[in-house]
């Protein structure tokens, strides 16, 4: 194992070495304040605005505005990827002929590509055309993932500012976060993963006849630009059924590297940028080092659980041990170029962000292993998080860490000077506990009712509940990944959406909560900002509560689990501690 | 409900201008960029015997014959059109059962030409579905057992097909990344022209 823990900790090295440089330049992005790349792209900025008609400069935004025109444009977006999926037939870059799903499957898509989730209940390669792919989803990879990111440019304004109302302008935002964060580095990665096998043509499906006399066929398709941006935006919907598993997507060990850090640098570099913005690096750093204790325990977990092997694979009389020449462990469900290290390192680096995508079958881990996917989303992706939406819903936690602390020791409670009053914790508790009432009511009304039963793959029994538990946690945490039994879209003869049908509950309840889970905290986080912004700062005293210290790093971690964890215990138990548990059922 | 209009022109604009900008403009650029600096890996990889396209490098292929390497096993059969995981859990009985089978299947095949091979020594990639369904690699160990049936069969030498599976060996990553693998397809196409089978 010392190989893997080797590529661990030179992935973790690498993450850690990027936090700072890339921290300052997404803080002058957000700043409005030149970086290297305003030569070249300046010119198409101040054209963006132009074309849209607002004049940043002049049109600071209150919470109210702000969060209008994020509504607006999301609701607007929903409906146009909405119409795009239902006019596959009439489309251009659609050399399989294929027609549109459900609607009821559409509903779903739409929910849950516009809110960063991509959550997949359809198949990316056998039903949605090239122009649904490139022109539908990559957009919202982009889009949804400039508005979380924008989200939190807010909130860190409005705990910043000392005057006034303003929290920034939201089209100023999503302009520059696109222009100078998402695009350029896509356009680096596309080419970059291209380089290393990653396809991208607008190529009909390949029909080869193969060494052995059979035919295969190999789907083509515009790939790695979607790839590049479905990890740099922490979206997760792969091109690919099976994701970045499939040797299109993700084909080397590198890419795999890669890719892995495409996902968390940003939301790892937000805590610098936090920072910096904030004025003391030391509150940046201790958000960084809450979040990543909890990151690394949820590693190790993984990878020795998955070393082990399954109870399955040791009753059929396997062994798992490592020898030369094999990596042993649980291989079930994963790639041999990958081998137990990167599918154990990946599964964990996308359930603590909100990214979603795997490499590895997350249904066949291991009963404790697949227990770590569960937990890092039972923490409502405050662990590095998505883009954008993970700091802005640790820094709820953060207040929330202040508030209670404060409690313990009798202070009123201060947050960087500003004293934390009754609305601001009215506001912070319904943010944190909005995500987790959404997931317990709809895995509660899918698995009490027969409503659910059709989407099971496991049928009723811990696996099933598991799989249940999993699509509502992943969904209302716009996560997207998936044990991935769960179903809500039926392909009897794939592919092209040939006498497909949808599972409406399935499909309908899945979207509404990813379009709740989504706003409901935008809007709560955006509320905190206003109410923050503009309040007076007074200067730290012998009895302010340090916020930047070891103590409150342990604070921190201790309310995040308490809430985050505690709150889906008895429902953990049921599912997958009921199937770590199980193994004793072989003789 | 001036602030509701102007947002709603503004986004209008903006959902128009960013799906052409990024939904096509960016892609299509890419491939553009990619068809003509990579064409190859743009394409997916192929490989060519004998003058003719047998596949891609990338995507695992079904072999059933003796003479040839099997790939891990598949729960798609191999597609590289359709994929689905084939969601084996820890506990069920039926991987239980899929495992044993797998595992007695692969010893009775190769235990002919390696007498000394027991269930023991099978290494798990060779007996368990992979992600992809098409994992164009087996591990190293996997491949030294396959090389006593091949070489056997082929009236090779065995050291030659060893030396032939080293070829295709793809290491880790600057030798730390990744674990390394034997490409399945690539070594079959060496093994054809070394010694052909008709």
């Amino acid at each position: 194992m010392f190989q893997g823990y080797l590529q661990i900790a030179i992935f973790v090295a690498v993450l850690v070495a990027l936090v700072k440089p890339v921290g300052i330049y997404l803080a002058r992005v957000f700043g409005n304040q030149r970086v290297f790349l305003t030569p070249v792209l300046g010119p198409i900025e101040r054209g963006s605005y132009r074309l849209l008609r607002v004049r940043p400069e002049a049109e600071g935004q209150d919470w109210k505005a702000y969060a209008r025109s994020l509504i607006v444009f999301s609701l607007l977006f929903w409906i146009l990827l909405y119409a795009i999926l239902r006019t596959q037939g009439i489309q251009p870059f659609n050399p399989e002929g294929f027609h549109s799903g459900p609607w009821d499957l559409s509903f779903n898509t739409a929910s849950s590509f516009i809110t960063n989730t991509n959550w997949q209940y359809y198949g990316g390669e056998t039903t949605l055309t090239y122009f649904a792919q490139m022109a539908g989803l990559a957009v919202q990879n982009f889009v949804s993932a400039a508005v979380g990111i924008a989200v939190v440019a807010a909130l860190i304004r409005g705990i910043v500012a000392r005057s006034g109302k303003s929290i920034g302008n939201f089209w100023q935002d999503v302009v520059r976060i696109t222009l100078y964060v998402l695009l350029p580095v896509s356009v680096v990665a596309a080419l970059f993963l291209v380089s290393q096998g990653v396809i991208q043509n607008l190529s009909q499906t390949a029909v080869v006849h193969t060494l052995a006399g059979g035919e295969q066929l190999l789907a083509q398709g515009p790939v790695a630009s979607q790839e590049a941006i479905k990890e740099l935006g922490t979206n997760g919907g792969g091109f690919f059924n099976v994701n970045s598993a499939y040797p299109f997507e993700n084909p080397t060990a590198l890419t795999n590297f890669v890719e892995m850090l495409l996902i968390l640098v940003i939301p790892a570099s937000l805590t610098y940028t936090y920072g910096r913005m904030a004025g003391s690096q030391r509150q940046g750093w201790a958000i960084f080092s809450a979040m990543f204790v909890l990151f690394i325990a949820g590693v190790v977990v993984v990878y020795v659980a998955e070393q082990h092997g399954s109870p399955a694979q040791h009753a059929a009389g396997l062994h798992t041990h490592a020898f030369a020449g094999s990596t042993g462990g649980n291989m079930e469900g994963k790639e041999q170029r990958f081998g137990i290290a990167n599918s154990a390192l990946w599964t964990a680096v996308t359930t603590v962000t909100s990214c979603g995508a795997v490499n590895a079958a997350f249904e066949s881990l291991t009963g404790i292993g697949g227990a770590v996917p569960f937990t890092n989303l039972g923490y409502s992706e405050v662990v590095f998080g998505g883009v954008g939406t993970g700091l802005y819903s640790m820094l709820l936690y953060v207040i929330l860490a202040v508030f209670i602390g404060g409690l313990m020791v009798g202070r009123t409670p201060e947050y960087l000077g500003k004293k934390i009053a009754a609305r601001e914790i009215k506001l912070v508790s319904l943010g944190v506990l909005f995500t987790p009432l959404a997931v317990l009511l709809s895995a509660g009304l899918a698995s009490a009712t027969d409503l659910g039963k059709r989407s099971l793959y496991a049928g009723i029994n811990p696996s099933g509940f598991s799989e249940t538990l999993y699509a509502y946690l992943s969904q209302a945490n716009n996560n997207g990944s998936a044990f991935a039994g769960y179903t809500g879209f039926i392909q009897p003869n794939a592919p092209g959406n040939v006498d497909a049908y949808g599972i409406t509950f399935a499909n309908l309840l899945g979207g509404a909560v990813m379009v709740m889970a989504r706003f409901a905290p935008i809007v709560f986080v955006l509320a905190v900002a206003g109410a923050l912004a503009g309040k007076k700062v007074s200067p730290a005293g012998l009895g302010t509560m340090r916020t930047d210290n070891p103590t409150f790093v342990f604070l921190l971690v201790g309310i995040v689990i308490l809430v985050g964890a505690l709150t889906f215990f008895p429902a953990i138990l049921l599912g997958p501690v009921s199937n770590g548990l199980s193994s004793r059922m072989f003789p | 409900m001036t602030g509701l209009r102007r947002d709603l022109t503004t986004g209008a604009i903006a959902i128009v201008a960013m799906t052409l900008a990024l939904g096509l403009l960016y892609p299509l650029a890419i491939t553009g960029i990619a068809q003509v600096v990579f064409p190859g890996a743009a394409n997916g990889s192929k490989v060519s015997y004998d003058g003719r396209v047998v596949g891609s490098k990338l995507i695992g292929q079904d072999f059933k014959s003796r003479a040839f390497f099997h790939s891990r096993p598949s729960a798609t059969e191999y597609s590289g059109n359709v994929t689905f995981f084939g969601n084996g859990g820890p506990n069920s009985v039926e991987v239980r059962e899929e495992v044993r089978e797998a595992l007695a299947a692969y010893v009775k095949l190769n235990k002919p030409y390696d007498k000394s091979l027991t269930g023991e020594d099978v290494p798990v990639d060779a007996v368990t579905q992979s992600a992809s369904g098409v994992d164009p690699h087996i591990s190293e160990a996997n491949a030294r057992i396959q090389a006593h049936r091949v070489a056997a069969v082929r009236k090779l030498p065995l050291h030659r097909v060893e030396e032939l599976i080293s070829g295709h060996t793809e290491d880790r990553f600057l030798g730390v990344l990744g674990e390394p693998g034997v490409n399945v397809l690539q070594l079959n196409i060496a093994l054809e022209e070394e010694a052909p089978l008709k």
